[in-house]
Parts: C-alpha cells; sequence; structure tokens
C-alpha cells in the first residue's frame, strides 16, 4: 500500500520510492559471481515537513545506509529520491550542491566527524565559507555557538579541549548554520552518556521548533526512539518492516521483529521484580551478503510457518491507524509472551 | 549491603579501595574510599557515567592496575585473603581461576589471529597442566554451555567468523574455564545489539546460577541493571554515592544523582513529557569539586554541600547513600516527583 510509482504525497519533503543500494563485496582471484551487500532493499518512504521519522533497527539494518541516501551522500542502485518534488536521485555532485544548504547531517561519533586540526570557529564557519553566503561569518558563528548552549569566546578552541556532548552540540551547529529545511540525525547521542543524551534530545527537539526543521533520527535505541520520533520505521536486513505512528507502535506493534525488539529493551522503571515475559530471538541477524528468502526475517520468527514464510515475500499491509507491517501473521494483540507468539492460528481465546 | 557476621557466602569484601593516578598533569583521583561486597548467587550492578570510577575498580579487583604509577589503598578481601597484598606470582593464580573477567570489546581478550577453540584451550593449560587435547575438549564443552551451536566445528573459527553476540558468548565461556567464584562483566553488551543483548543478559544469569557464582556487572544502563541486578551502586566521581538491594533502590532512590539518572532516561515504556537532563558534565578527577562532587550539577543542593563531604549512610532500615538532604526530605522528593515521573511505586 506504501508510495510505489507515484508523485509525492502532500507535504513530503522528502520521499525516497524503491530505494536499493547493493554494495559490492571484495573477493578472492578465484572467486565466481559478485557477491553483494544488499544494504537497502525496496525501500519507500515519505518524510513529512516538520515531522521527526525515527528510523530504528539493529546493526546492519540499513538505517544509516538510508540516512545517507537521503541526503544524497550515496548513489542508489536502483529506486528514486525525491526531495521537495524534484528527483535528486542521479543528480552529480555539482548539481547537488546548492541542494546541500538544504538537508543536512549530524553524525554519531563526535570525536571523528570533527576535523581535529580546525577550530570550531573554522568548522562552524564552513558552511558559511561553501556556500559563500554570510559577510559577517564570526559573528554568524558566534550567534549559533550561543544558539546550541556552546560559549561563543571559545571560537578559537579546537574539538580536542571539548566533551562528547560539547561536541555534539558543535556538530549541530553546524548542519543549522545554513537553516537547513532537513537534517538528518544518524545515531547522534549514541555515544554520549546518558546524563547528556536528554541535554542533546532537549536541544534538536527546541531547535525544530525554532527552526521549523524535519528530522530523520535513526538510532537503535527504542526509548530515545519513542522520545523524540513523531513516526517510526523499523528497518531489518534493509527492509522497513513496520512503519507507525510512534504511539501506535509502542502500543500494538504487528511485526513478530518489532514485537522482540520492544520485549528486548531493558526496563529502569522495573516496579521491583514484575516478571516480564521476554521474547528472545535465537541466533543473529544473518548477513546482509546472503539474505534469506522471502521474508527477510523468518529463520528467527517466532511465529515461522513452513511454506508461507520461506516462499512468499510479504508486502507492507495497512493497519488501522495510519500502520504498516510486512507480515503474513501479524501480532493480533499486544501484549504477547513468546508462547503465544509461537501460535499464530490460536484463536482469540481468553487471555492468560 | 554488608554481608552479616559469620556468612560463610561472602565471597568478596572491598574496604575503603582508594586509587590515585599519577599523572604529568597531576594526581587523578580516580577512586575514593569504596566499600562493598558480593555474596554467591549476587548480582551487583554498578552503575555510572564516563569517569565515575567502575572500570578502575574491576581492575583494581582483578590486580590488574600497574602500582607503578597507580596508588592503591584499603583492602580487597578475597575468600578472606587481601589481593592487594598478594605477590604477582600468586595473584595470577587467583586472576582468571578465582576472579574472571570480561569485557566490553571481545577483541580485549580474543586475539584475531589464533582460533577461537584454542584460545579458550591456552586459558584451561593457563592454570592446570592438561594435555592439549583435553584442554581442547574442555573448550568445545564450555563453547557449547555458553549456547555456541555445533560447537566443535566453530572452535576452529577465527574470531572474525564470529559474530559479535558469539564473540562475547566466546569471552564467557572463557572467563568460565577454571570455575571461578566472582565474574567480573564489565559493560559486556552496550556494544550489542539490543536482542542479543537480551539473549546475553540471560546467559550471564544462567551461568550465575549453574556456576554458582557471584557477578559484578559493571554497566551505565540503569535498564540493565533494573532487570538483572540483586544489588545495586550508584558511582559518581569514584565514590559510591548510593548502594543496596535492587528493589529498594529502584522503590525508593534516595540520592540526586541516582533521581538525575533516572529522569533523564528516556523510556520505551512512555513517552516522557519532559526529559530533564542533568545539567553539566561529569567532573574532572584531577580537580574535583570541594565538598560533594555532585553539588555543582544538583538541584536540591544546600548549605552543606560545597564544603562537607557526605558519607554514606544508611536510611532507616534501607540502603546506603551520601547525601546531606534529610531522609524526610528525600523521601519527598522520591514520592511527590520522581515516582510519578518516571512511573514507578511512589
Amino acid at each position: 500500500m506504501s508510495a510505489t510509482e507515484q508523485a509525492p504525497t502532500e507535504g513530503g519533503l522528502v520521499e525516497v520510492i524503491n530505494l536499493t543500494k547493493h554494495f559490492p563485496v571484495k573477493q578472492g582471484v578465484f572467486a565466481t559471481g559478485k557477491a553483494v551487500v544488499h544494504a537497502v532493499e525496496d525501500v519507500s518512504l515519505t518524510v513529512r515537513k516538520g515531522e521527526t521519522l525515527g528510523i530504528v533497527g539493529e546493526s546492519g539494518c540499513g538505517k544509516s545506509t538510508t540516512a545517507r541516501l537521503m541526503v544524497r551522500l550515496l548513489a542508489p542502485t536502483s529506486g528514486r529520491i525525491v526531495f521537495e518534488g524534484r528527483d535528486i536521485s542521479r543528480l552529480n555532485q555539482r548539481a547537488l550542491r546548492p541542494l546541500r544548504r538544504e538537508m543536512q547531517i549530524i553524525f554519531q561519533d563526535p570525536y571523528s566527524s570533527l576535523n581535529p586540526r580546525k577550530s570550531v570557529g573554522q568548522i562552524v564557519g564552513e558552511p558559511f565559507t561553501i556556500h559563500r553566503t554570510e559577510k559577517d561569518v564570526r559573528r554568524r558563528v558566534q550567534e549559533l555557538l550561543a544558539r546550541v548552549g556552546l560559549n561563543p569566546e571559545h571560537y578559537n578552541r579546537y574539538p580536542h579541549e571539548f566533551s562528547g556532548g560539547q561536541r555534539q552540540r558543535i556538530g549541530v551547529a553546524r548542519a543549522i548554520a545554513l537553516q537547513p529545511k532537513l537534517i538528518v540525525c544518524d545515531e547522534p547521542v549514541s555515544a554520549l552518556d546518558v546524563s547528556v543524551q536528554a541535554q542533546i534530545l532537549n536541544l534538536l527537539k527546541d531547535l525544530q521548533h525554532d527552526f521549523d526543521l524535519t528530522y530523520v533520527f535513526i538510532s537503535h535505541d527504542l526509548s530515545v526512539i519513542r522520545q523524540i520520533s513523531d513516526r517510526i520505521a523499523v528497518m531489518y536486513l534493509g527492509r522497513v518492516v513496520e512503519l507507525s505512528t510512534s504511539e501506535g507502535l509502542y502500543e500494538h506493534p504487528r511485526h513478530p521483529y518489532t514485537a522482540a525488539l520492544l520485549s528486548a529493551v531493558p526496563r529502569h522503571s522495573a516496579n521491583g521484580a514484575v516478571e516480564r515475559h521476554r521474547i528472545v530471538l535465537s541466533g543473529d541477524v544473518p548477513s546482509p551478503v546472503n539474505p534469506p528468502a522471502a521474508c527477510v526475517f523468518h529463520p528467527r520468527c517466532p511465529r515461522f510457518q513452513k511454506g508461507r514464510c520461506d516462499v512468499e515475500t510479504p508486502e507492507l499491509r495497512r493497519f488501522e491507524g495510519a500502520h504498516e507491517a510486512a507480515c503474513h501473521f501479524p501480532v493480533e494483540r499486544w501484549p504477547m509472551t513468546e508462547e503465544e507468539l509461537r501460535r499464530p492460528f490460536a484463536g482469540s481465546a481468553t487471555s492468560v | 549491603m554488608a554481608a552479616t557476621p559469620g556468612s560463610t557466602s561472602t565471597l568478596l569484601e572491598v574496604r575503603n579501595l582508594t586509587v590515585r593516578f599519577r599523572t604529568r598533569d597531576g594526581v587523578v583521583q580516580a577512586v575514593s574510599d569504596l566499600s562493598f561486597s558480593l555474596r554467591r548467587g549476587d548480582t551487583l550492578g554498578v552503575v555510572g557515567e564516563s569517569g565515575s570510577g567502575k572500570s578502575v575498580t574491576s581492575l583494581a579487583v582483578m590486580g590488574l592496575l600497574n602500582r607503578a604509577y597507580a596508588d592503591i589503598e584499603g583492602e580487597i578481601l578475597f575468600e578472606g585473603r587481601d589481593l592487594l597484598k598478594l605477590s604477582p606470582a600468586e595473584l595470577r593464580e587467583v586472576r582468571g581461576r578465582d576472579v574472571s573477567m570480561i569485557f566490553q570489546d571481545p577483541f580485549a581478550c580474543l586475539h584475531p589471529m589464533y582460533r577461537v577453540g584454542d584460545q579458550i584451550a591456552e586459558a584451561v593449560r593457563a592454570h592446570q597442566d592438561v594435555p592439549k587435547k583435553q584442554a581442547g575438549d574442555r573448550a568445545v564443552e564450555l563453547l557449547g554451555a555458553v549456547g555456541i551451536p555445533n560447537a566443535k566445528v566453530r572452535a576452529r573459527d577465527y574470531p572474525h567468523q564470529f559474530s559479535g553476540g558469539m564473540r562475547q558468548r566466546a569471552m564467557i565461556a572463557m572467563a568460565l574455564v577454571h570455575n571461578p567464584d566472582v565474574l567480573i562483566a564489565d559493560e559486556p553488551t552496550t556494544a550489542l545489539d539490543v536482542t542479543v543483548q537480551a539473549q546475553i543478559l540471560e546467559l550471564i544469569d544462567r551461568v550465575k546460577r549453574e556456576f554458582d557464582v557471584g557477578v559484578i556487572l559493571i554497566t551505565h544502563d540503569l535498564g540493565v541493571v533494573a532487570e538483572t541486578a540483586t544489588h545495586v551502586m550508584v558511582m559518581y566521581a569514584g565514590r559510591s554515592v548510593e548502594q543496596g538491594i535492587a528493589s529498594e533502590i529502584f522503590g525508593s532512590a534516595q540520592h540526586p544523582y541516582t533521581w538525575g539518572l533516572l529522569e533523564s532516561m528516556p523510556s520505551v515504556e512512555r513517552k516522557l513529557d519532559v526529559l530533564v537532563p542533568i545539567e553539566g558534565s561529569p567532573p574532572s578527577l584531577l580537580h574535583p569539586p570541594s565538598g560533594c562532587a555532585f553539588h555543582p550539577r544538583c538541584n536540591y543542593r544546600f548549605e552543606p554541600c560545597s564544603s562537607k563531604l557526605p558519607s554514606l549512610e544508611p536510611i532507616a532500615g534501607g540502603h546506603l547513600d551520601a547525601c546531606h538532604l534529610s531522609p524526610e526530605r528525600k523521601r519527598e522528593v522520591w514520592r511527590t516527583k520522581i515516582a510519578a515521573e518516571i512511573g514507578a511505586p511512589a
């Protein structure tokens, strides 16, 4: 039901349509055929203006690659990327350059994403220099530093003189310098201490409000994603397996993978020794070089039904409340224990 | 938190541990006056952020700190013997055999160029004089015990052929080789995906029961602690600020730093109206603040906090915390503010 070959939906700031990205795998001299990492496979998403779309998933799910494709740090293998109605999938670097003012990215690692040999002032001022937009760069930079909670007088300091949280603020200042429309936040708080994470999340929220920003927020952390996202896409092995409003996802996940993911998150507001029925998946995430056939989740799925799940690829199906999931046996109700999950044909029995 | 007198199940007792590093920039107060105990069957969750001293504590227990630049005071009693007074040879007997450790990064103890099975077999022969074949069999046995499927075949793999979760399991297998009494896990799941994290935490719990050990679990993740720990110690700037039985701490936290951690963490269970961060950053351990190290960031600080160091005191019949606020005030804040915010019972 999700957009296939349609024009962007109303209000869609950026849209990806059947987006696919394969990376070649280096092989030995005697290898035959080409092995490929199926990093992103047939992903279609619309990001509405002003919203925060969260993309959540574990290692190798393709969330970072999708984000980089959206801002054209990578070119797609196939499919389209549409920004403000304009197809940017195949533009060359020169044509992309003016667009880069509109879309920016904040990276996960505050230590490697800032050039250690440039001062903070130079780093945050670089966007102005590249796009030649400002006369009084210094003043603008100092305004930005203040806006993100840094001391403008630290203009001449170097990244190593700042803490992790402060460096991330520098990254934010750089990203908002040209007042972009879209900011992709790629795990921006994952490398930070817990007490500092909250500061950065609050800052991002404030800025979104003040500058009318649209965010694509990538994280593996379900608590963080819940806090900041309006809508959430769950990815697994390069595919979107579930798409929903934030509340809808946590209230009733439809895809068994989402259910397991939610269930695996340790709870810190545990009420004493509440017995929690965790759904523990067996095995590890398979390699994206050799994704499983049909439903990519089927080898680990507690609801796996032979003959269906390993044969027929599930399409994204629509549920009520703007909720989509790609599963032949979506989760009927929530919460469910692992035992209950394993029996998709059990009638609506009275709850235990 | 201290074991009852005469208890035979206390494995480890740390008393007034202080660790100072002599560096070019001055003396770093990594750990100050730390005391705790661990019994068989306990899982002690040590919670703290960067610079809290939690990792240094575990290194001190394992005898892995270089005394050339680390000054260590206090006592670390393992089954009655003070580990700090042992000779290097005696310490080598204890380390790996009686007290064992796993790390966040499996490559800290898995050599990338040797087969996994061989490395575990090497660990066997470090403390036991057994033939290679027997050590190899034991390695396979342990890999199976920690849930590696097809252990005999996988033992011949190199670490890079294992996934992150499997490497972590291999590291746990290596730590169990000599049936240790104490297992220290330093951020064992931080680098893992959450579904794998769940598996590893279950494994550590199962290991604790099957091998009858005491576990020290070091983490910054309060969620992990809430789910798996029997006891909790919250560390800040090298000191314990709150410690006790886990259900009590999560049922009624007393220290403003613990409150801050609980309030600033987003929850997967509900969207909080507002995340209340702890302003500022963890302090420098070269020049720690005067009085209570947390006071510059504390919303509840008052007159004595900047000059007088609070001592770790028990509240009536409950856990310990180091804060000048009165017990009534602490209870009041918990009940009226914190518990409501995080959805815990008041």
